[in-house]
């Protein structure tokens, strides 16, 4: 049996017949293996968010090592006490408020007539307070996005930043401790104004001693990587600064 | 003679070492040097490597004769791309933080010259099982010199393999640090991935001198 395989209906049948079935292929894995993906994203996020608190299995000096994620959920349930939303003044407590997509909210964001949910998370550690809220914006490829740990004047007690696809070795280092642990001290309130704080090129503090110049030390050679990270933090933090003046 | 014929092992065999796609097609060099840092994702990105190439050559050997030709280049590509998607959806079920390491380059398997070389060169040309005989042998051949780059980069880069400090400990100075051993940094960069893939093929055609290629 020989096909005529060079006939154009025969190509767009064979091209039609193709994706349908290759369609179904991957849409019935995917819903298979959602469960599992979903919960991975769960223990991912919570992981961040104790990281961010500095609760993380750090032991040399670079090392970037998350609570296993075997033990994350019940360590997330013993360090955050609150979990609420923020919606205009509004402050609902809710439990699974780590589980809102802060990218869809913001897209919801841009009609006026919606209330954007804020997501924010109340721990202790040493018996301090802690605020963590998470801040999402772009980089020089792809997404950037991570988790801000404050006190309840703004300062920052400890950040976790990560990336979709940021350039390897310039970009990509936002994730290493040399870089996110410049962020600790620093404040975003001066004189109970919002001011934010910026990845600063200008070299005017390399080894970051000055914690409230409003400014991180740059990553070189990640210019636009790091422009997104403070507009990212710009955009973001600034939403919750009403939260936190109710706070003193 | 075994489980295969003489052929049919020629079609394994040959790639492993005179006919690597790497050492010697020079095809898939950017994901050698990419993933090799370390030697556990080198391993991953080869059994990845094995499955897509595996049973892609599989699929399009069985599909060869219906094939349309003017959207050969098409379909070889969907193939290829359902398989990595496959991949991709098994790491992130079972290994989350392995495929956000790999991320990236899981992604970058449909563009492996390998991939679509082997496609269009053999599978479209042979039946089923020399065809899968093929990819196996062609995927394995990729993998090998991964390993050993990924062997290499971690062991002189970190001191470590699969993790374990099996030279000592850098930051407490015991076992050969203690002897004034230092990491070298430059091993975990890509640069020293082309390095040591140059190694390898010097060494192999050194050993076999009819690999040389005139010039």
């Amino acid at each position: 049996m020989a096909i005529n395989t060079d006939k154009n209906s025969y190509t767009v049948i064979f091209a039609i017949v193709m994706v349908v079935i290759v369609g179904s292929i991957l849409a019935g894995l995917f819903m298979l293996f959602r469960p599992q993906i979903e919960a991975n994203e769960r223990f991912e996020k919570q992981q961040n968010i104790l990281y961010a608190m500095g609760i993380n299995n750090n032991q040399g000096a670079n090392d970037v090592v998350f609570i296993p994620t075997t033990e994350v959920e019940g360590e997330f349930q013993k360090y955050i006490t609150r979990q609420v939303v923020l919606q205009g003044d509004e402050v609902i407590e809710d439990n699974e408020a780590f589980l809102i997509d802060i990218k869809k909210e913001a897209t919801k964001a841009a009609d006026p007539d919606y209330k954007r949910r804020l997501p924010l998370f109340q721990g202790q550690v040493d018996g301090k307070e802690v605020y963590v809220v998470p801040v999402r914006g772009k980089g020089l490829w792809d997404a950037i996005w991570g988790f801000v740990a404050m006190d309840k004047d703004m300062v920052i007690q400890g950040v976790y930043f990560d990336h979709k696809g940021e350039t390897p070795g310039l970009g990509a280092e936002i994730k290493q401790r040399y870089f996110m642990d410049d962020f600790q001290g620093e404040g975003f309130l001066v004189d109970g104004q919002f001011a934010p704080i910026t990845v600063a090129k200008g070299n005017n503090d390399p080894k970051n001693n000055l914690k409230n110049d409003q400014e991180v030390d740059a990553l070189a050679g990640a210019t636009i990587t790091g422009d997104g990270l403070s507009a990212m933090l710009k955009k973001d933090i600034r939403l919750y600064v009403p939260f936190f003046k109710t706070l003193n | 003679m075994g489980l295969l014929s003489k052929k049919d092992s020629k079609l394994i065999f040959d790639p492993l070492a005179d006919n690597n796609p790497i050492t010697i097609q020079v095809l898939g060099i950017c994901s050698a040097l990419a993933i090799t840092a370390q030697l556990k994702p080198s391993i991953v990105m080869a059994l990845s490597v094995i499955f897509v190439l595996g049973m892609g050559n599989v699929v399009i050997s069985l599909m060869r004769n219906i094939i349309p030709s003017k959207i050969r280049i098409i379909v070889q590509l969907i193939v290829v791309a359902t398989l990595v998607i496959i991949v991709d959806l098994v790491l992130k079920a079972f290994a989350y933080e392995l495929s956000k390491e790999l991320s990236v380059f899981i992604g970058l398997i449909i563009t492996n010259c390998i991939i679509m070389g082997r496609f269009e060169a053999f599978a479209l040309g042979n039946g089923p099982w020399r065809s899968f005989l093929d990819g196996v042998g062609n995927a394995l051949g990729y993998g090998v010199i991964l390993i050993i780059v990924g062997f290499f980069r971690e062991l002189l880069g970190s001191g470590t393999l699969f993790g374990f400090k099996v030279l000592g400990d850098s930051v407490e100075k015991t076992m050969l640090y203690a002897l004034g051993y230092e990491n070298n940094g430059f091993m975990v960069l890509p640069p020293m991935a082309l390095i040591v893939v140059g190694i390898i093929i010097w060494v192999q055609r050194s050993r076999n001198k009819e690999l040389i290629e005139e010039l």
